[in-house]
């Protein structure tokens, strides 16, 4: 434990040095390409980090406290999204894992779906589900679900197919129905699967959420954040870039729920004992 | 019980692969009496496993009829008349020991307290008592075959079909467990349909050994095994198991050369068994 938390700051330490580093160089010799490094194009780690720190608005609340509130509140869309998605997504892989001939047909479209960029996606999902009712961020939420739901079908569906087909004579011998078959062999088989589609699908469904806020014109969230500063970036870039730290910081945080949810979940050997 | 029933009746069963394709067994007839253990024995190819499957409704013949227990096969496997080893023990990852063996307890409906106080017993039975909690990848591959034996044991079907339970083990380890499965199957009273390639096996094991060739899979001799039961680690050393081992070996020579197409490799492959 203590040597992952030494290797966690050593590296941060790197990263730190690397970025002021690269900063520095770049301002000694003037580098005009790529770009050309200031402290508007890039600025200090410890100005990124102070403006968190620093008054929202004049004798407002501090911008950590504000974009706390909205990482919440994006959190709150995208755990949405990621559990609807998730859920889609299964049950999707379910049903195409007991017919071949719908696995055939669907796969392509299920495909498709995805390279239908998730900005062209967005706008229709605001349109279809505004105004019945439900709260605008719940269109937010399924556009997460679109982004959430590929990785697990296409996992689960391969997980779910990975049983030993020995082990599927087993529970042929012991005239097991579908049923017994899917949550007794099948599912548990796939856990592992299912558990790497989670980590995909978990950050993206934060990416989802914020990119969803976009089109949905909701401002309570990162993504309304991230658009507000956008327009401010020549005054206050810190601001912009101290935003991308909080949605980061909230992606690793969805990342680790799943991690911990394996680790209860997943028993099995450890890939150099088995 | 009575000793004259029938339990596995084969009529001039036959079985091709594929459209017009591999003849995997031709015209098989077989009886296995109630009590009785009966090993299949011949070359790779011979189709000993295929008739094995056959029997346990894992695989549907071409033609012939298969009656177990005065059913078909495939009621008799709706209706749970088969414990299933396999060469590999085939156990599910993430349950224990315990609960691999309350597998098919759990099929059957058993509540649990029933179920553990069988898979105490069975524990016993294979003598890993102590080793409940653990996990199939901690054990050694002569213990995870015992906990697949006694899953298959556990509902106490009528008829245990092995398909060569022992293949992988090393030969200390397959000669113990050669004697623990003649204790368990005395003790049990079942029936017994064992697959092997190891001529001294079936000839230790067996009260009788079918002979097989491939090309197609057929039945090309019976030896009836008269040593006395119950067998002892001495059984090995009197002339008579030598006489017998031998009778097999000219039995499956005998198959090879009448089809004049096993390969001496696949005969050899059959003796180094021994």
């Amino acid at each position: 434990m203590l040597r992952r938390a030494i290797v966690f700051v050593a590296v941060l330490a790197g990263l730190v040095a690397l970025w002021e580093g690269f900063k520095a160089a770049a301002e000694a010799v003037d580098l005009t390409w790529p770009f050309v490094v200031d402290d508007r194009t890039l600025p200090h780690v410890h100005d990124i980090v102070g403006a968190l720190f620093e008054p929202s608005r004049t004798n407002g609340p501090l911008l950590i406290d504000v974009l706390g509130e909205q990482a919440l509140f994006t959190a709150k869309e995208a755990a949405v999204g990621f559990t609807l998605g998730a859920s889609v997504g299964f049950v999707i892989a379910v049903v195409l894992v007991h017919s071949n001939l719908l696995q055939r047909g669907f796969l392509p479209y299920i495909v498709a779906s995805q390279t239908v960029p998730i900005l062209a996606v967005a706008p229709m999902v605001v349109v279809w589900l505004g105004g019945r009712g439900l709260p605008g961020w719940f269109s937010v939420s399924v556009i997460a679900a679109y982004l959430t739901f590929f990785p697990v079908t296409i996992n689960a569906l391969r997980g779910l197919q990975s049983a030993d087909p020995r082990a599927l004579e087993l529970m042929h011998s012991y005239a097991a129905g579908r049923w017994a078959v899917l949550w007794k062999l099948r599912v548990p088989a796939a856990m592992p699967f299912l558990f790497a589609a989670f980590k995909i699908s978990a950050t993206a469904s934060v990416v989802g959420a914020i990119i969803g806020e976009l089109p949905a014109s909701i401002q309570d969230g990162l993504g309304g954040a991230i658009l507000n500063f956008n327009q401010y970036y020549a005054s206050a870039p810190t601001r912009l870039w101290a935003t991308n730290l909080v949605a980061a910081f909230l992606g690793v945080c969805f990342f680790l729920a799943v991690l911990a949810g394996e680790r209860l979940v997943v028993r099995r050997a450890p890939e150099h004992v088995a | 019980m009575n000793e004259n029933r029938i339990v596995v009746e084969l009529r001039d069963v036959t079985k091709e692969f594929g459209r017009g394709g591999v003849t995997a067994l031709r015209g098989i007839g077989l009886q296995v009496g109630a009590g009785e253990f009966v090993t299949l024995i011949g070359p790779s190819g011979c189709g000993k496993s295929t008739l094995l499957r056959v029997i346990g409704d894992l695989i549907e013949p071409t033609a012939g009829e298969v009656v177990v227990n005065g059913k078909s096969a495939h009621q008799a496997r709706r209706e749970r008349d088969y414990g299933i080893v396999f060469q590999d023990a085939v156990l599910y990852d993430w349950r224990t020991v315990a609960k691999n063996i309350a597998l098919p307890l759990e099929m059957l409906g058993w509540d649990r307290r029933r179920r553990s106080e069988r898979v105490r017993r069975m524990l016993e039975l294979v003598e890993l008592t102590g080793f409940e909690d653990h996990h199939p990848w901690q054990l050694s591959g002569g213990m995870q075959q015992r906990v697949s034996i006694a899953r298959a044991l556990a509902f106490d079907p009528p008829l245990l079909l092995m398909d060569e339970p022992f293949g992988a083990l090393d030969e200390m380890t397959r000669e113990r467990l050669n004697m623990e499965l003649l204790r368990i199957w005395e003790a049990s009273g079942s029936t017994v349909v064992f697959v092997t390639h190891s001529i001294s096996e079936a000839v230790f094991l067996s009260t009788r050994v079918v002979v097989m060739s491939p090309r197609p899979g057929r039945i090309t001799g019976v030896v009836d095994i008269d040593l006395p039961q119950p067998r002892v680690a001495e059984t090995r050393e009197q002339p008579r198991f030598f006489e017998l081992v031998t009778a097999v070996r000219d039995r499956l020579r005998a198959g090879g050369a009448e089809a004049g197409e096993a390969s001496e490799q696949e005969l050899i492959a059959v003796e180094e068994g021994l």
